[in-house]
């Protein structure tokens, strides 16, 4: 099982995600720089980490969304690779059109950092299979720009193809219907605002991130 | 050649920098402005005989995200 994880100036958790990876797939994945053009072959799982990738210049994610290596990453999810955007990863992931919509500044302007109570919405995903439908989790969140945006057919496509992944059950920034997090069509790109790699084990405050990256596994070892 | 490029959110796209910069404008005892929205102005410096086609295309890929906003070219002389 190979994974990777990309790493861009400005990234601050991709080491966070590094952990979690390995300590779900059991070995260590790839760190791969934005100016790299190729990732690993056969590359199974891809992680595009939270931070201020290029201090957020223009836009966050816009420069990191056109940096060479997305193209890979781009090319790696049309394999069927599972591709995870966190936070930041989130933004890039939509600039960069691998998911709909864009994330604007919160709503009322202030950066969130705390613990959020989300509900899953969709627990058919490789990314929610180890969670139910309905369960509410608490991951943390620390953004500024999480206000999920996109035009009404949009949101009524994702919510009508099950591809809301995460909700929050109280708005804290604005997201239109509380989107936290989306799925792509084929369902094997997921990105979303909070942080599961921060709540791995009890000594992190909570194990609610867990799931995620074991559920990723299973995924990956029902496909071989 | 010059080109100015101006950045800005859509209608109905929320602007929280508006908003504040607005309260700011109330709160310095400025009455009667009825909304404010903020964008952005990007100067390009550009080698003579560059197309309007590809100043379009740096405004789709990369200087404005046209899922949130729309962009205004004016060519300096």
């Amino acid at each position: 099982m190979k994974s990777a994880v990309i790493v861009f100036p400005g990234s601050n958790c991709d080491r966070d995600l590094a952990v979690a990876f390995e300590a779900a797939t059991g070995s260590k994945p790839a760190m791969v720089w934005h100016r790299d053009t190729q990732l690993p072959e056969d590359i199974d799982l891809i992680g595009v980490p939270g931070g201020f990738s290029y201090g957020d210049y223009l836009r966050s994610g816009a420069m990191a969304a056109r940096s060479p290596i997305m193209q890979a990453v781009a090319q790696a999810a049309d394999r069927g690779a599972f591709v995870l955007g966190i936070c930041n990863g989130f933004q890039v992931l939509t600039e960069s059109g691998l998911l709909p919509g864009a994330l604007l500044r919160n709503a009322r302007g202030h950066f969130v950092c705390r613990d959020v109570t989300l509900t899953v919405e969709n627990a058919q995903s490789a990314f929610t299979s180890r969670y139910e439908t309905g369960e509410r989790i608490s991951y943390p969140v620390a953004h500024h720009d999480g206000n999920y945006f996109a035009d009404a057919d949009t949101l009524d496509r994702l919510e009508g193809e099950g591809r809301v992944a995460f909700r929050y059950a109280d708005g804290i920034n604005g997201s239109a219907r509380d989107i936290a997090g989306i799925l792509n069509e084929g369902g094997n790109v997921l990105g979303l605002m909070p942080h599961p790699e921060r709540v791995i084990e009890p000594a992190h405050g909570g194990t609610d991130g867990r799931r995620l990256f074991e559920g990723l596994v299973e995924g990956l070892l029902a496909r071989t | 050649m010059k080109a100015r490029i101006f950045v800005t959110l859509k209608g109905g796209v929320l602007d929280p920098q508006g908003r504040a910069i607005h309260h700011a404008l109330d709160g310095l005892g400025f009455a009667g402005v009825n909304d404010v929205r903020a964008g952005k102005l990007i100067e390009l410096d550009l080698a003579d005989g560059t197309s309007d086609e590809d100043i379009d295309a740096m405004c789709r890929k990369l200087l404005a995200n046209t899922v949130i906003e729309n962009y205004r070219i004016e060519k300096v002389a």
